[in-house]
């Protein structure tokens, strides 16, 4: 239990650190929707999105309707449907309502990284420590925003800010070298993604994930469909 | 702009990502046996990570050079298994000394 608390924390911080840099960004655009300090520390621990909150911040600002507010958060947020379907086949059978809810409550792109890196069935408290500590950073990192506005340099808020992006590499390119098909997925993703970035500019990025993701993967399982031994993940 | 406003607005945002992010957990108990939606399921964290990854990570870095030189430096370390710490701050570190450079030369 300690060892993997432990590894919670030693995989949440570093989490936390480009958090830190993204959410402090966040924080200076909740400052111009008129948020407190305090409320902007509570709407990036409870929401713990960058396009949901960045939709939520200029939604404030823009004086919405609730139900507008909820139908842009809920398309912002949609790729977390699928990364909780996914997440819902690693974890025991015999896990409790409870712990399913606040295993949910813990996805953000990277910690649901953390949690497909997990070998085989997921640990729960792994999880939770490494979502607590980095949510708690990301919501400081608002919360510093909101006061300080900009004190980092610039370039070390953009070297900080690709931080997420070396992580994802680091979930991705190891289970791409036991797997062929996931190797040939990686280049495809990218490939896709950045094609649809260009011909379809007016897609939101969160909705480009969401209908590349439903597509490429849906076409990979038709073509590849997986092996028993390989459903419950590749071990790391 | 009221409090009440901004505070409503914060609890409403906060419910319905909570409701995206807990629906399917909760809902499906068991182990997928259908052989489509079991492998749709496999690969859809890898299909999603990368669809993320690329091009955003070359627009985080400001300059498509350190960008690229940052996907690359990355892809490396993770390939030989360098893990998620070390390959983060080897991307951060090449953004930076690229940006620097193009930026001094």
């Amino acid at each position: 239990m300690r060892r993997v608390i432990l590894r919670g924390l030693r995989d949440g911080f570093p989490i936390g650190l480009g958090y830190f840099a993204v959410a402090f960004s966040l924080g200076i655009t909740a400052r111009g929707a008129g948020l407190t300090p305090l409320q902007g520390w509570i709407a990036s621990f409870l929401n713990h999105a960058s396009a949901g909150e960045y939709a939520l911040y200029s939604m404030i600002a823009a004086n919405a309707a609730f139900w507008e507010l909820a139908a842009v958060i809920f398309v912002t947020n949609m790729r977390y449907l699928l990364m909780s379907a996914a997440l819902s086949q690693r974890m025991g059978s015999d896990e409790r309502f409870g712990r399913r809810m606040l295993t949910g409550f813990c996805i953000t792109d990277e910690i649901f990284g953390l949690g497909i890196a997990w070998p085989g069935t997921l640990n729960c408290f792994y999880l939770w420590t490494a979502f607590l500590l980095a949510d708690v950073m990301w919501a400081s990192g608002t919360l510093a925003g909101i006061v300080a506005g900009n004190v980092l340099p610039g370039n070390v808020v953009t070297a900080l800010s690709v931080a997420i992006y070396g992580m994802f590499l680091a979930i991705i390119i190891p289970p791409a070298r036991k797997n062929r098909v996931v190797a040939a997925l990686v280049p495809i993703s990218f490939l896709c993604s950045f094609g649809a970035a260009r011909l379809l500019p007016a897609l939101s990025e969160g909705t480009r994930t969401v209908i590349l993701t439903v597509v490429i993967s849906a076409a990979a399982a038709l073509l590849f469909p997986v092996q028993d031994e390989q459903a419950g993940g590749v071990k790391a | 702009m009221n409090e009440a406003y901004i505070w409503m607005s914060i609890l409403i945002a906060a419910g319905v990502s909570l409701l995206v992010r807990t629906l399917p957990l909760t809902l499906i108990r068991k182990q997928i046996q259908n052989p489509f939606l079991k492998s749709f399921l496999f690969y859809v964290p890898y299909v999603t990570l990368a669809v993320m990854t690329f091009p955003a990570m070359i627009e985080a870095a400001k300059n498509p050079v350190a960008g690229i030189a940052a996907l690359a430096v990355g892809t490396v370390a993770a390939w030989l298994n360098a893990g998620l710490f070390p390959v983060a701050v080897l991307t951060c570190l090449t953004v930076f000394a690229a940006n620097w450079l193009t930026q001094t030369v």
